[in-house]
């Protein structure tokens, strides 16, 4: 029997209110994440990507934001559906999140140490199994017990000498290491699904490698499903199992990443990989994207990749495409990919 | 055209009470040749000396040793004028098109400030200027009708367009590039490539493109140098670079690049 998703978001439709108007920023998200699985999703500045991310562990604020329809399922709970503190007790602890910038995300003023501990103490009360002692135990016993893991985490992600590194500040640490620091943070409550929004960007190419490497390495020890936002073609291709290109709020194409990326089969996606200065393209050759992105508050009436889109028909205008199955889960939504039938 | 001559560079810590003066060397020993309309490429990490390098090309520092010449002129020794005249000839293209045009000029401020402060080698009266600055906008993508607005009012790509007019505007022979797309999306960053190619053949500039994006370099480079440490440790013809890099620090970073599959 083939397990349920870990993560499931069925038809997601989130609004922001703004004043110019309100404008529909996510229309319709499907997505869904098994354990094991690295989903890549990835798209150019104001898709909803990141918006996606925020939305599973509920970091949107709202208002400005109001969920018009859909729902995320985690584990067969819809966290649409629950408050503050239920999504608390998530969290942190069965939902990791990483951000794009380490330093801004980590407290200067507390040493490293300190601030694993809190994050430590804090999934220790909701599992006691994290520390390996009761949850009623003494307040230094548990302390230690957080800080001998919160060495150990460190140690984890690669940083040499954690147990004399952690009681150092932030700014002791270079770029890299405070990335690895994060996702120590994001890790020491062992969540099954971890969310990692442009985790490389700020970062030079070589510890991006190591960076990505070193989460390729926590998936498979740990069973964990993973959402890697990103905009970078490339690091989907060298990090990912799945991929997802969003555009203006919705998901275009998704699949296995062997599939999207040889096949892509969305006008969007193939837009988007002839834009990339791969190897073996000669000056001059580069194809750009013309137009720009629509305006979210009055968006296309019909495929919102329409008014860009070379290959636009004019049934493409009268409403939005529905995914079609091209096998094997991959998924794009175009009309010009519907079966003749159904199309017409 | 560019010439640098062993140039090094070092900056000084405030001694402490403590501790003696400290001396980083930004620099060591660089040599390069760029010649005239071509692409060179300056790749490198951060804090790898990339920085300081687009400063002393722009004389806004001054080597600790070696020579900077320019068509020939050795910078240090040009007089005050000659210097001033120089400036129009070389430009920048700056990496945050959000950062580095002043939001409270308009567009049409913002290009004609260079003919402004360079009037004396241009000799461009106010209404040349601002039939320059149209014909520049047209240039680079954009209409006459953008002259009057403001920079909020453009996209990323839009600004980083509104930068290029604004370096094109004193007529230079030489743009520093200074990662002028990796603020950009991926499909902006395209048409900004394709339109600086095309300037470049259009008008003869000669480029040096300074990036950490490799892929963006390969595309667009006919020469590169990888820097390391303040030091060039691997230069030469892009594609020969790319295919055979000589250098261990230049095949680790051709290795962690994160690049498409060949499909």
């Amino acid at each position: 029997m083939i397990e349920p998703p870990l993560l499931d978001i069925r038809d997601l439709h989130l609004s922001m209110t703004s004043f110019d108007g309100e404008a529909h920023v996510l229309a319709g998200v499907n997505l869904s994440v098994r354990r094991n699985e690295v989903w890549g999703v990835v798209g150019e500045t104001g898709c909803g990507k990141s918006l996606t991310g925020l939305s599973i562990s509920r970091l949107v604020p709202s208002p400005p934001a109001r969920y018009l329809g859909g729902r995320i399922l985690f584990d067969g709970r819809d966290l649409l559906a629950l408050d503050e503190a239920g999504m608390r007790s998530l969290r942190g602890h069965r939902i990791g999140m990483i951000f794009q910038d380490p330093t801004t995300n980590l407290n200067p003023a507390f040493r490293i140490g300190e601030q694993l501990v809190d994050v430590a103490l804090a999934a220790h009360r909701r599992n006691p199994d994290i520390l390996g002692i009761a949850a009623r135990a003494g307040w230094r016993a548990r302390r230690r017990a957080a800080r001998d893991l919160a060495v150990r985490t460190l140690a984890e992600v690669g940083i040499t000498d954690a147990a004399e590194r952690i009681d150092a500040y932030p700014h002791e640490f270079s770029g890299g290491m405070r990335q690895r620091v994060l996702i120590a943070m994001a890790l020491i409550g062992r969540p099954d699904l971890l969310i990692a929004d442009e985790p490389t960007t700020a970062l030079d190419v070589a510890v991006q490698s190591q960076i990505l490497a070193l989460l390729a390495g926590m998936v498979k020890d740990h069973a964990m499903g993973v959402i890697l936002i990103t905009h970078n073609l490339g690091v989907v291709a060298k990090a990912c199992s799945h991929a997802a290109v969003m555009y203006a709020g919705t998901i275009v194409e998704s699949g296995p990443v062997v599939d999207v990326l040889r096949k892509p089969s969305h006008p969007y996606t193939r837009a988007l990989m002839a834009s990339i200065p791969a190897s073996g393209i000669r000056r001059g050759e580069l194809k750009g994207l013309p137009g720009q992105v629509p305006n979210l508050i009055r968006p296309p009436h019909g495929c919102r990749f329409a008014p860009r889109c070379a290959q636009a028909a004019e049934a493409c205008q009268a409403q939005p495409p529905r995914p079609v199955d091209l096998g094997g889960g991959h998924m794009a939504a175009c009309l010009k990919l519907a079966p003749a039938a159904e199309a017409a | 055209m560019l010439v640098l001559e062993r140039v090094s560079k070092e900056f000084h810590g405030r001694r402490s009470l403590f501790s003696a003066r400290r001396t980083v060397s930004a620099l060591r020993d660089v040599s390069l040749a760029v010649d005239h309309g071509e692409t060179f490429g300056v790749v490198g990490e951060s804090g790898s000396g990339k920085t300081t390098l687009t400063r002393l090309i722009l004389r806004l520092d001054i080597p600790t040793s070696g020579r900077i010449l320019f068509e020939g002129d050795d910078m240090a020794r040009l007089s005050a004028a000659a210097m001033r005249r120089l400036r129009a000839r070389i430009q920048i293209v700056f990496q945050d098109p959000y950062a580095s045009l002043n939001p409270r000029m308009t567009v049409h401020d913002i290009v004609t400030e260079p003919m402004l402060i360079h009037r004396a080698t241009l000799g461009l009266d106010q209404r040349s200027r601002t039939a320059r600055a149209a014909e520049l906008l047209a240039m680079v993508g954009l209409a006459e009708q953008h002259l009057h607005r403001y920079p909020h009012e453009f996209s990323g790509g839009q600004r980083q367009r509104i930068g290029i007019a604004r370096a094109l505007a004193t007529g230079p022979a030489l743009l520093l590039l200074d990662e002028p797309t990796s603020a950009l999306d991926v499909s902006v960053q395209a048409q900004v490539l394709n339109l600086l190619h095309g300037l470049q053949q259009r008008l003869g500039l000669t480029y040096v493109f300074i990036s950490h994006d490799l892929s963006v370099v390969r595309y667009i480079c006919d020469r590169i140098a990888v820097i390391n440490g303040g030091e060039i440790v691997e230069t030469g013809p892009a594609q020969d670079v790319f295919r055979n890099p000589a250098n261990a620090y230049t095949r680790m970073l051709i290795a962690a690049m994160p690049d498409l599959p060949a499909l």
